[in-house]
């Protein structure tokens, strides 16, 4: 039965919104919501079937659907309620949640805390604009893995996947696995912008051509796709005539990026920050409006999971000591700003005193890649606060900082902490 | 006759090009990488090996397909070989995560492995 007021509702059921569920229990929160659209919990990880999951949470390489089946157990261990199948419509500024389902009818709930935990969507084609026809058979990778993983259609037989994404090349080698020709990825930069050990075990596994610096000029066919035009760009993504190839195949899948989804946190007036397209947050990622949290690829795309998890702790901990009162005061906000070379920064702000509670871990992605060691470096004005060392750094995958304890005097005397990558 | 191959490792996302020097079946030498990738190297020119995760058949679910791996890293020329005979396998509902779906396939000594529970169609309200 649910109730009318909660403690913390959570909106999503992912890998965020079940660590936010779990750790607001274990923080004291009297009872926890879940709202979830799906049948079932467990979000996007349910159609990831491959391993490569909780490397760094259980020192374990586990199936998507494994890493998220661990902490579904847990959440029913600790007592959670469960809304599933039922979309929220509307969350208000001062929390009441306004969601509908089949079975659920309509629902309204008041909650003294929400964790926003919705996840990313995949761009699409009318995103990059892909000029052409518009025949059936042009999906986005993830849609075809839910087709293929969970409900057991093969979208098509011959493939052309445009992006060389992990989940594109993810694809590539399970559609393979499931007997369909996959005849090549292309990737518009000059390099690969998923993981090498995918390009390893999916594509140079399973003799799956890669291409870097092409794209897909035109789509062909019109009930069906029946070939697409390839073509090779310069560095301005120009294509360059006479590099054009027609590529036979009956499907494309775009592997082209993803996009926070905030639809929900604009109604609530959540502000967004234009460059990760997720609420500008603290570091317990309470958004500008008391009382909303923002946990996981809603608030920036991760690399890993269990980076994911680490932050829905951290929001459901939040959440929780907000709806019983106990957040410590909000004494002095730090802004955190990207400086050289550093894109963007998550937080975007921090309280000196979090650092008297545990570390803050500064979570960032840079503009250009160095290919040789680097210092990540954390300055108040002219002062070096915090400086560490990595072997390269590349914008593809994430680079983080942890602040501890002992930057406690620094910080707190800070105004604003600027973070930058530089070569060593 | 000494000849040097170039292999990308695979062990951890870093996917760090290996130097490998060999004489015939012998290594000589292996430059850049760290341990764990040194002994990915030798298994990868002698016996390589992936984990394999796919789905197969089930009867009564909620879901008409089970997420399935395997419980170690198997044999890779023989995956397609595997791919085959988990295709003619049809589990029954419910299942639990961890349950053996096909035990030591191919004679490998290397289960297959529910990778999540699945509850009957029944049961799902």
């Amino acid at each position: 039965m649910i109730k009318d007021r909660y403690d913390v509702v959570i909106i999503g059921s992912g890998p965020g919104g079940l660590a936010a569920a779990i750790t607001a229990r274990q923080n004291g929160a009297q009872d926890v919501l879940i709202i979830e659209r799906d049948l079932e919990p467990g979000g996007i990880l349910l159609q990831c079937i491959h391993n490569g999951f909780g490397v760094e949470i259980f020192k374990q390489d586990l199936p998507g659907p494994s890493y998220a089946q661990r902490f579904i157990n847990e959440a029913k261990s600790v007592g959670v309620d469960w809304l599933m199948d039922t979309m929220v419509l509307d969350v208000t500024p001062d929390r009441r949640i306004l969601a509908m389902g089949k079975h659920s009818g309509m629902v309204e709930v008041q909650a003294k805390a929400v964790v926003m935990a919705m996840g990313c969507r995949e761009r699409t084609r009318a995103q990059i604009r892909l000029p052409g026809a518009r025949p059936a058979g042009v999906y986005t990778a993830g849609t075809a893995q839910r087709w293929v993983n969970v409900e057991g259609y093969m979208p098509g037989k011959q493939f052309v996947i445009l992006g060389s994404g992990d989940i594109g090349m993810i694809m590539a080698r399970r559609l393979t696995f499931e007997g369909a020709k996959v005849e090549r990825v292309l990737e518009i930069m000059p390099y690969l912008t998923g993981l090498t050990r995918n390009y390893v075990q999916c594509l140079l596994d399973n003799d799956i051509p890669l291409q870097l610096r092409h794209t897909v000029k035109r789509i062909i066919g019109r009930k069906r796709v029946e070939a697409i035009e390839s073509v090779m760009v310069d560095e301005r993504w120009q294509p360059i005539p006479g590099t054009e190839e027609i590529i036979p195949c009956d499907t494309l899948l775009l592997s082209v990026g993803l996009i926070p989804e905030n639809e929900l946190s604009r109604k609530a007036g959540v502000n967004l920050d234009p460059i990760t397209g997720g609420p500008f947050v603290d570091d317990g990622f309470q958004t500008n409006v008391p009382g909303i949290f923002s946990a996981g690829n809603v608030v920036h795309v991760y690399d890993l999971v269990d980076w994911v998890t680490e932050a829905g702790r951290t929001a459901g901990k939040r959440a929780a000591l907000y709806a019983q009162g106990k957040l410590p005061p909000d004494n002095k906000r730090v802004q955190l700003k990207a400086a050289e070379n550093v894109r963007y920064v998550v937080p975007h702000t921090m309280n000196s005193v979090s650092l008297t509670e545990g570390d803050v871990r500064l979570q960032m992605r840079v503009r250009q890649p160095i290919e040789e060691p680097v210092w990540v470096e954390v300055r108040s004005g002219d002062k070096l606060v915090a400086r560490k060392g990595e072997p390269y750094a590349r914008p593809g995958e994430m680079v983080t900082m942890t602040l501890t304890a002992k930057h406690y005097e620094d910080v707190q005397h800070a105004n604003e902490l600027t973070v930058a990558v530089i070569k060593r | 006759m000494e000849e040097t191959v170039k292999v990308i490792c695979i062990t951890c996302p870093k996917g760090c090009t290996l130097d490998v020097t060999r004489e015939g079946e012998t290594i000589v030498k292996v430059a850049n990488g760290c341990k764990r990738g040194h002994e990915y190297v030798r298994a990868e020119l002698t016996d390589p090996r992936r984990m394999v995760a796919t789905t197969v058949r089930v009867r009564g679910g909620i879901h008409p397909l089970l997420p399935i791996a395997t419980s170690a890293p198997f044999p890779k020329p023989r995956i397609p070989e595997l791919l085959a005979e988990i295709r003619k396998l049809e589990i029954e509902a419910p299942v639990t995560m961890g349950q053996v779906v096909l035990s030591n396939a191919l004679g490998t000594g290397i289960d297959l492995i529910a990778s999540r529970d699945m509850q009957s169609d029944s049961a799902h309200t």
